[in-house]
């Protein structure tokens, strides 16, 4: 982890300052971005492929490090392996093939060393929450895409994470599966008051999310606009057919041209 | 249909032997070839039945060198492939020379290993040469096919190098394992027929390949085609096994052991 970790009474969950990522072959994928999130804030990081959204959660999640700037995430007071801070679902599914549903769901907690009793508890728990409780003992194999995605949100959320970092999760679903699947989302993220960064591609699935649209512009990435999404909560389906979301689905969506032009003319 | 289908499959390899098998009877008697020359089928299976005893025993000192070997080689090419996995040190020094003894015939070694150990010894180490290869090489692709993602989770959850390698390289690892035993399975009985073959024309050694070499000198043709047909046996039944284990081990999630979808 680089930089402080911002203290358990900051307002911060998230604090990126200057932040950059050069990789090895020279390549500038971020910044200088500065990000701050919120506690229990919903935002989005919206921009074409390759604009460096996904490298940003990465290096939230600490599976990266910034070639210069400060990342700073809010941990607990006493955080311990099994409650651990952060909850990352990737852009696949990424289970154990060879694990049932619940082994799968398991994993965090198995190796944080966690008795098998409590365990269970919280595997059941998790799988509730994404209504997956008949096919604990299903292999991924036996399930569709939708229902792997569950699986992989039950993995994150068994530890009760304080921040959920998702990269695209629902990308490769059909329309009518992620929408269902994005109002899931919003129903877990009111119960459990978590804080959730969410990267896409999608201005739909952005304004219809977030409490707050980042949209970055790419090589390097960077913040190009921000929007707020003022709607009265919760959300429910009818947002999705009303004349604000479309509005707002237009602003992002112009705010979000020149990202794609820099991109032809590169 | 796909029934049927898997009915033709089966039958047309036991018709093709049915008719091998009476060619071959055909043409040693309408020739009247002494079975000095060559033995027809009949022929060889009255020996294989007159000189069970003899041939079982036999066969059982081959399997057990066979299995020896293999367990060797298993053991060995796996717990190699985990310290490579661990020390790329290790991996750079000594590879090399795994690839070396590899690729250097097992039977211009054999006469030397039998100068230096112990018979019986030289034809363990003579399996394992040439099995180990394998499930070495397979075991390390395994360990290094590990989903990206499934590493970066793992990382972030904090796991120890063992726990990374128990429960994430090492299951990831499994069907290229089995795949590399499979292969060995069969190997080891081809080292342990090329150390019996090179030990038995030092003057000792019971197993099978023995008994083929001795019938040869001796002119017993008939028992040299019964001992051949027994390794052949031995051969398909060994790796029947290795198939069946990893069948089962693998059917509840690998690609490879999952029924077509129709």
């Amino acid at each position: 982890m680089a930089g402080p970790a911002l203290s358990e009474a900051d307002a911060m969950a998230v604090r990126l300052g200057a932040v950059t990522k050069v990789y090895d072959n020279g390549v500038a994928a971020l910044g200088p971005l500065d990000l701050d999130v919120r506690r229990g804030e919903f935002v989005s990081l919206l921009g074409p492929s390759g604009c460096g959204k996904s490298t940003a959660l990465r290096l939230i999640a600490g599976l990266t490090t910034p070639s210069s700037g400060v990342v700073g995430v809010s941990r607990r007071a006493n955080e311990t392996r099994a409650g651990h801070a952060i909850g990352f679902v990737f852009q696949e599914p990424t289970l154990m093939p060879w694990a049932s549903v619940q082994d799968n769901v398991r994993l965090p907690l198995k190796l944080a060393g966690m008795p098998a009793t409590e365990a269970d508890r919280r595997i059941s728990e998790a799988l509730a929450q994404v209504a997956l409780s008949e096919f604990a003992t299903a292999y991924p194999r036996e399930l569709s895409g939708g229902m792997k995605m569950r699986v992989s949100l039950a993995r994150a959320l068994v530890t009760r994470p304080d921040i959920l970092l998702m990269d695209e999760p629902f990308a490769a679903l059909d329309e009518i599966t992620r929408f269902r699947l994005n109002n899931d989302l919003l129903e877990l993220w009111r119960k459990l008051n978590m804080t959730v960064i969410f990267v896409t591609h999608s201005v739909f699935e952005s304004v219809y999310l977030s409490q707050r649209v980042v949209v970055m512009s790419s090589r390097p990435g960077r913040v190009s606009a921000e929007f707020r999404i003022d709607t009265p909560e919760p959300r429910v389906e009818d947002f999705r057919m009303s004349a604000s979301y479309a509005a707002y689905c237009r602003e992002v969506s112009q705010a979000l041209v020149p990202s794609y032009s820099e991109l032809t003319s590169a | 249909m796909s029934s049927s289908r898997d009915f033709v499959r089966f039958l047309l390899p036991v018709v093709v032997l049915a008719a091998g098998i009476a060619l071959w009877e055909l043409v040693v008697r309408v020739n009247d070839i002494q079975p000095y020359v060559l033995p027809g089928p009949s022929a060889v299976f009255q020996t294989l039945v007159a000189d069970w005893p003899v041939l079982s025993e036999s066969l059982g000192v081959t399997l057990l060198t066979t299995l020896e070997g293999f367990i060797a080689a298993a053991i060995g090419g796996v717990a190699l492939a985990l310290l490579f996995n661990q020390s790329k040190w290790l991996e750079y020094s000594l590879f090399p020379y795994a690839v070396i003894l590899q690729v250097t015939p097992v039977i211009a070694i054999a006469p030397l290993l039998l100068i230096y150990l112990q018979q019986q010894t030289a034809v363990i180490v003579c399996a394992w040469i040439v099995a180990f290869f394998p499930v070495l090489s397979n075991t390390t692709l395994g360990l290094n096919s590990v989903d990206r993602n499934l590493a970066g989770l793992f990382s972030l959850y904090g796991a120890s190098r063992l726990q990374t390698l128990r429960y994430l390289k090492l299951p990831a690892a499994l069907p290229y394992i089995l795949g590399g035993l499979r292969i060995a399975g069969g190997l080891s009985l081809i080292g342990a027929v090329v150390a019996e073959i090179a030990a038995g024309t030092a003057g000792a050694g019971s197993g099978l390949a023995f008994r083929i070499a001795e019938s040869g000198y001796r002119l017993n043709i008939p028992r040299m085609f019964a001992a051949l047909l027994l390794l052949s046996v031995a051969g398909i039944v060994i790796y029947g096994l290795l198939a069946l284990i990893s069948h089962l081990v693998l059917r509840r999630w690998h690609e490879s052991a999952l029924r077509k979808e129709n």
